[in-house]
């Protein structure tokens, strides 16, 4: 009798486990066959220039996407990443090209407007966490507050007005390379070691970390994290300021690859591209369970999609229907495997 | 549970508090406040985001919430300029039908797929524009002028400005289903405890549904009023819209948790967040003051902050007393 009690369980969690194990793969196969793809029907897709673009493109999301993972980890949601890339992004210029006080060493500028805008970010990505764990507000209407006045911020600081710049110093950041040999390979994008850092790191603390297991175990069950002495508010307080950190980092990249702050269109639809890349690369949007190497995963599956049809000749309006699609089946999908 | 409808009234009387209290500001300080033409041009204005707004409260009443209603509003807009030239009648149902196909999209997708209701929508809010933009062209579409599909926007019936009269009369729709049908109590069962709901056999899934449907439904006929109200069908419209409305109902005093919630005091929320930037335009007229209009976005957020505050704290006394 006991024995087949202790059996039951057990066959029900290999059985999960085989699920999850499925999920996983299922995600990083579709990845290779988008790959497989391309390389036959896409032209020019094995030109070091295609991987180029295609990381150089992703890295924003990616950096974003590590943020959203530690947050939904948590059970929660941060829509207003978009809007503190535009705030990051429309605050850096201005300090750099010396608009409030002068900073005469332009090196110093460009430290000075990047630490502080990414701080920046980071305060009002501490901010959502205040309003989450102090009025027990939840997550989606907390960070939908800086979703509207975010970008309100960002354009009332700008006035709306686009801020062009051409500063290799600040500007390396979104255009500079690693580890050029001459004339074979042009480098490791800059932001793409970047994202390669993040995503090591934060796998790392998810995965091995005290705060990374206390994340996880507020996601799982937050009644049974705070009674077994987990400082829930102050874990979830961290890892919104992080979402806003990370946010703050894309956005000095996109306007650095851009060579403008344009407040009204900096990390505009990046909290979708964000959920979207945590979501497919199978993280569970109620939380308890994440993978940061899998949001990477999901991250590329969208790039390729969209790269996919855009080289392939469909228009841009299509690809959107198509994301759409792919959102919800990557969510349904993950269902399946809970159930 | 007296003191949870304590804290109800006080948020919902708060809401009609503010509004008296802004119209009497307005009415002192600028001259053509309560002039015929601000009057109307306000509620013609606003009647669009009355609509959303209206469908988005039943939503949030189930304990969901709709971020695809700016997005498939300016599909509707769309839908219903391409159709205008074959009369009103054709680009009303044109644009209320597309509205109501991504609505029963999201039902499908939330009910039989059982998948979040903000994933579900924020897709679809991504749908509904990227078709938007396939079938304007990428770029906005004239309506009609010659078949009278512009006088739903911009025609009057003694005075009242015609969309301001449609949302009237939905308003006064939404407000009997809510309060005198069972439909409209199941709503507010489901929001207050679905598990419940379904035990006590009540149709949960077909009631959540239609709360969709609805509000595509809903926020179709405002891209249509928007279409014949500005003589154009515009894809990029709606950016924030979905914002307005969560914001105007959660004002109007409705919980965002589901399960309470009130379609006048919705409409009241509507017309108080209309009123703010009514005021701010005339404010920026008598040239005291110079904002922008990306100071709209800002109290916009500020004015969803203190609700939402003062929300989790009435709500988190009267839980508090109930403990007790």
């Amino acid at each position: 009798m006991s024995q087949v009690q202790t059996q039951g369980p057990t066959a029900a969690t290999r059985r999960i486990d085989a699920l999850a194990a499925v999920m996983r793969y299922s995600t990083l196969g579709a990845l290779v066959a988008l790959l497989i793809f391309n390389v036959l029907f896409t032209r020019h897709f094995l030109a070091m220039q295609t991987l180029d673009v295609n990381l150089t493109q992703v890295a924003a999301i990616v950096i974003v996407g590590v943020g959203m993972t530690l947050v939904i980890a948590t059970g929660g949601i941060d829509l207003s990443v978009g809007s503190l890339m535009a705030i990051s992004g429309a605050i850096a210029p201005i300090i750099f090209l010396n608009k409030v006080f002068n900073i005469g060493e332009i090196h110093l500028a460009v430290a000075v407007a990047m630490i502080v805008a990414v701080l920046l970010a980071g305060a009002f990505g501490w901010f959502n966490g205040w309003l989450i764990t102090r009025f027990r507000i939840q997550p989606i209407i907390a960070t939908l507050v800086l979703f509207i006045a975010g970008r309100g911020i960002a354009q009332v600081m700008t006035n709306g007005n686009l801020q062009p710049f051409k500063l290799d110093a600040f500007q390396w950041i979104g255009l500079g390379r690693l580890f050029a040999i001459t004339d074979v390979y042009r480098g490791l994008p800059i932001q793409v070691a970047i994202m390669i850092v993040l995503v090591v790191v934060a796998a790392w603390v998810l995965k091995r970390s005290l705060f990374g297991r206390q994340i996880l175990a507020i996601g799982g069950n937050e009644r049974a994290a705070r009674l077994s002495g987990v400082p829930v508010a102050q874990v979830k307080r961290w890892v919104y300021c992080i979402s806003g950190l990370c946010a703050g980092v894309a956005g000095l990249v996109v306007i650095a690859i851009n060579s403008s702050s344009d407040a009204n269109q900096v990390g505009l639809g990046m909290e979708l591209d964000a959920i979207a890349a945590v979501a497919v690369g199978g993280t569970l949007l109620s939380g308890g369970r994440a993978t940061i190497t899998g949001t990477l995963i999901g991250a590329l599956i969208i790039q390729l999609v969209r790269y996919t049809m855009l080289a392939n000749g469909v228009p841009d309006d299509v690809a959107k229907l198509a994301k759409a699609a792919l959102i919800v089946a990557a969510v349904w999908l993950q269902g399946q495997g809970r159930a | 549970m007296k003191k949870t409808s304590i804290a109800s009234v006080l948020s919902s009387q708060g809401v009609l508090i503010a509004l008296a209290a802004l119209i009497l500001f307005g009415w002192l300080r600028y001259d053509h406040f309560l002039g015929l033409f601000n009057i109307t041009s306000v509620l013609r204005y606003n009647s669009m985001f009355a609509l959303v707004s209206l469908g988005m409260c039943f939503v949030i009443m189930t304990g969901g919430i709709d971020l695809s209603v700016g997005a498939t509003a300016a599909l509707g807009s769309v839908v219903s300029a391409l159709l205008s030239p074959y009369g009103t009648m054709a680009g009303t149902l044109g644009g209320v039908g597309a509205g109501l196909c991504i609505g029963l999209i999201n039902g499908f997708v939330i009910v039989r797929l059982r998948i979040l209701p903000f994933i579900a929508t924020l897709a679809a809010m991504l749908a509904a524009n990227g078709a938007a933009l396939l079938l304007a062209g990428d770029q906005s579409v004239s309506v009609s002028y010659d078949s009278g599909f512009t006088d739903l926007g911009q025609g009057d019936f003694y005075n009242i400005p015609i969309p301001a009269l449609i949302a009237a009369i939905l308003y006064v729709v939404g407000s009997i289903v809510l309060n005198f049908t069972s439909s409209g109590r199941t709503v507010l069962a489901i929001g207050g405890n679905e598990d419940a709901s379904r035990m006590m056999g009540l149709p949960v899934n077909r009631i959540k549904f239609l709360v969709y449907v609805v509000s595509g439904g809903l926020s179709g006929l405002a891209g249509v009023i928007l279409a014949s109200q500005f003589g154009a069908g515009q894809p990029i419209e709606g950016v924030g819209w979905e914002l307005f409305a969560i914001a105007s109902v959660v004002v109007g005093g409705t919980l965002l948790t589901g399960g309470l919630g009130s379609v006048g005091a919705t409409l009241a929320g509507v017309m108080l967040l209309g009123l703010i930037f009514n005021v701010l335009n005339f404010e920026n007229g008598m040239g005291f003051i110079s904002l922008s209009a990306y100071w709209q976005s800002v109290i916009r957020g500020v004015f969803l902050l203190i609700v939402v505050i003062l929300q989790s704290q009435l709500t988190g006394r009267a839980e508090r007393v109930e403990a007790r």
